[in-house]
């Protein structure tokens, strides 16, 4: 009996578009699994290794992530390091969205090269010229999952592999203890400092 | 842990071990029946429960990322829906409904609202509506009074008697005081104050203190869609269903996807045919049997119980069955404020105001509802959808928007009437099936237009408490068709005709003596979308007559 409302609903589905059946098909064991695979990665203290893309193409992903949640004072996708999130995701419950990485990553590179002729990689163009580049393309639907893919990764639990040091937590100002006291925030405080 | 086998008759079979079948386990036991609940979902404990957005945050807020491990599972067993019937109804993730032992009361948020007077004989104060099936229940609020004491004092409900003064009369006050105030409440309650209205402390199934050996809540946070890892829930997981396993002779069975409920020759039912999780089917069988599938899955049962006995499905010779479906109605209205709100932590909502709950002719429009305050996201849902609308989408300033926004954004939640429409029902799909190959639950609904008036009213009303509260930058959302549900309602109404109706005013199926149907299915209209409290008070009070029936020998089965 979840709380909800149709325009609320309506709102937030209608952002579904093509992403949504396969999303509605994740299982919890997957997910359990891709849990449990980044803590062992964790565990043993090797540098993590990619599952799913070639370092190469990691790179490139990266690259387009670190335009969605770009870095300044704060740590932006790149220092959350969400493309270990990304590929821990497309190795495991979220397997079925490879090939629209497979082909994002040529059309990406197709892109690149109509738009500024010199240069074949995303990665390499200079920060003002990825900009250019994602706005031609953030209505694709292959810009919206790695858009997706990065905010997920930014604000996800650490264990999956993103979120590293709590860096999209601490921007947002966002804690994860096991208990709070009041006050919890800045009206309730000064309202029971009135009473 | 009690068990039973399949062959041997039990006293009941109950359906569903969610707010309506766990309140009736508990009190069928304790009156010394033996009693098999057949679940859908799995029974989960504590321990399982953690803070992870991914895996617990359900579908409707965050779409992208919804993982269904506490609610039903769309892929297997999916929905099909239209807008009227001379549609065809296309595949769509329309239900929502709690799918695990102590079902929608696990991941609830906890708003405990009693019906109030009028919600039970709205038809004969206002008259019919036009295109609806407005009509009065067969019971009163005093018929239910004494039972939404006993379910705030045995579930454990927080809150404070005579803050509201809409509230109907009560025999007892909460058993235990409000959680302390959050930010959200305090602008609700500052923005309400400056309007004339009445804000009071909210009404919550969460405990503010120890209560019956569970232990009050920690304030974590993670609260709706979550399931609670300390037990400070009143979830009937945390509060009855232990209770009822204690007596020694009732059993939880898990994992148990009922296909059929049975008959005899007679015409009585006799047990119910149910998949256990490696899909191998088993009969239960039972001297008499409580469908409490919530207002979805029971009228689909019943349609898929059809027999040569009963060709229009079981308890179904008013064809009512599946009909009249309700929705939660209610919109949202965001606000951003100047200070840090931190709504990420504790429960959801501290304060409410019922000043427009009763529906007024001036508005032009029948319906009325409550507005509540609260942060209505967790950190990826809010990045996704939770920031105003100008803010772009990635980049410099959309991290800029995150990071200003998290802690200072406000959600003005209203509920609101949803009129009862006999062409809005839930039946079976003639095509789709689930994943083991029975008809898919197809919805039509469409809103009456009324319904649209009554959303539009509570907008202006939020957009003014957030003024009155101090807003900086404030929106709404779209009002729009429902294209989802997650308080399932109406579809097997009460009623004394058995013409008009499909259960007595006991929950008695009209057409079958021994099968009784308690959960939203048995409302006749919808309130103003906060059924819980109304379904368990309905639960107890069901179980009180089901076990005076049962001790005068009037409902035993044949078998």
């Amino acid at each position: 009996m979840n709380t909800g409302n149709s325009s609320r609903r309506q709102f937030l589905l209608g952002l579904v578009s093509g992403l949504s059946s396969a999303w509605l098909a994740l299982r919890w064991p997957a997910i359990l699994a891709a849990q449990e695979h980044a803590q062992r990665a964790a565990a043993s203290g090797q540098p993590a290794k990619f599952q799913f893309f070639p370092p190469e193409e990691a790179v490139e992903i990266e690259a387009v992530a670190a335009q969605v949640i770009p870095s300044d004072d704060a740590p932006g996708a790149r220092e959350a390091q969400v493309i270990y999130f990304i590929d821990h995701v497309l190795a495991t419950f979220d397997r079925d969205k490879q090939p629209a990485y497979t082909q994002g990553l040529k059309d990406l590179r197709h892109r690149t090269q109509e738009l500024f002729s010199s240069a074949n990689r995303f990665s390499s163009l200079i920060p003002a010229q990825q900009i250019q580049l994602l706005s031609a393309i953030e209505k694709t639907d292959f810009f919206e999952l790695v858009r997706l893919h990065t905010i997920m990764g930014y604000l996800s639990r650490p264990e999956y592999g993103g979120n590293h040091d709590q860096a999209g937590w601490k921007l947002i100002g966002f804690e994860d203890q096991m208990t709070y006291d009041p006050p919890f925030g800045y009206y309730d405080s000064e309202y029971n400092k009135g009473r | 842990m009690t068990k039973f086998e399949d062959k041997r008759p039990v006293d009941f079979v109950i359906v569903g071990a969610g707010g309506a079948g766990g309140v009736v386990a508990k009190e069928l036991s304790t009156a010394g029946f033996q009693v098999v609940v057949v679940e859908q979902g799995p029974y989960f404990h504590e321990e399982d429960f953690t803070h992870d957005e991914l895996k617990f945050k359900d579908i409707f807020d965050s779409p992208f990322i919804g993982r269904e491990v506490l609610t039903n599972d769309h892929a297997l067993q999916p929905n099909t829906f239209r807008k009227t019937e001379s549609e065809k109804a296309a595949l769509a993730a329309f239900v929502q409904y709690g799918q695990c032992v102590g079902g929608g009361t696990v991941q609830f948020t906890g708003n405990y609202w009693r019906f109030h007077e009028v919600d039970f004989a709205e038809r004969s104060r206002w008259g019919p509506v036009e295109g609806t099936g407005l009509a009065d229940w067969p019971i009163t609020y005093a018929d239910l009074e004494p039972y939404y004491t006993k379910a705030e004092w045995e579930l454990g409900i927080s809150g404070l008697a005579g803050a509201n003064p809409f509230d109907p009369p009560r025999s007892k006050p909460y058993p235990l005081p409000p959680l302390p105030v959050k930010s959200s409440g305090v602008l609700l309650e500052r923005g309400a104050r400056k309007l004339g209205w009445h804000p009071y402390p909210a009404p919550l199934a969460i405990l503010s203190q120890p209560y019956q050996g569970r232990s009050a809540c920690a304030h974590c946070g993670f609260c709706e869609s979550f399931g609670c890892e300390w037990g400070a829930k009143s979830s009937t997981l945390a509060s009855v269903i232990p209770m009822a396993e204690k007596t020694g002779h009732c059993e939880i069975r898990p994992n148990s996807y009922v296909r059929k409920i049975s008959t005899d020759k007679n015409g009585r039912v006799d047990g119910v045919l149910y998949f256990d999780s490696q899909k191998q089917e088993h009969l239960q069988r039972a001297k008499a049997v409580v469908v409490c599938a919530n207002g979805a899955e029971t009228p689909r049962l019943l349609l898929m119980s059809k027999s040569n006995l009963y060709p229009q499905g079981l308890a179904n010779s008013s064809g009512l069955v599946g009909k009249f479906f309700m929705v939660d109605l209610g919109g949202l209205t965001l606000g951003t404020f100047e200070h840090p709100l931190n709504e990420f932590k504790s429960v959801r909502v501290t304060r409410v105001v019922q000043d427009f709950y009763d529906s007024d002719p001036k508005r032009g429009s029948y319906g009325g509802g409550g507005i509540d305050a609260r942060f209505e996201f967790y950190p990826i849902g809010f990045a996704l959808n939770g920031l105003p609308p100008d803010v772009p989408r990635w980049g410099a300033g959309f991290k800029k928007a995150l990071k200003e926004n998290f802690n200072r954004t406000l959600t003005v939640f209203s509920h609101t009437t949803c009129l009862p429409l006999e062409s809005n029902t839930i039946s079976l799909d003639p095509e789709a099936k689930d994943a083991w190959g029975l008809p898919a639950l197809r919805v039509t609904y469409k809103s009456h237009p009324d319904d649209f008036k009554t959303l539009g009213f509570f907008r202006d009303r939020s957009l003014e408490l957030l003024d009155a509260a101090g807003a900086g930058r404030k929106w709404a959302l779209p009002i729009e068709d429902t294209i989802a549900a997650g308080h399932l309602m109406g579809t097997c109404r009460m009623g004394n005709d058995p013409k008009s109706s499909v259960v007595d005013k006991y929950h008695r199926a009209h057409d079958v003596p021994n099968l009784f149907i308690v959960d939203g299915s048995s409302f006749v209209t919808s309130g103003r979308n906060q059924p819980t409290c109304t379904i368990q008070a309905l639960a107890y009070r069901a179980a009180d007559h089901i076990i005076r029936m049962a001790k005068g020998g009037s409902i035993a089965s044949s078998v």
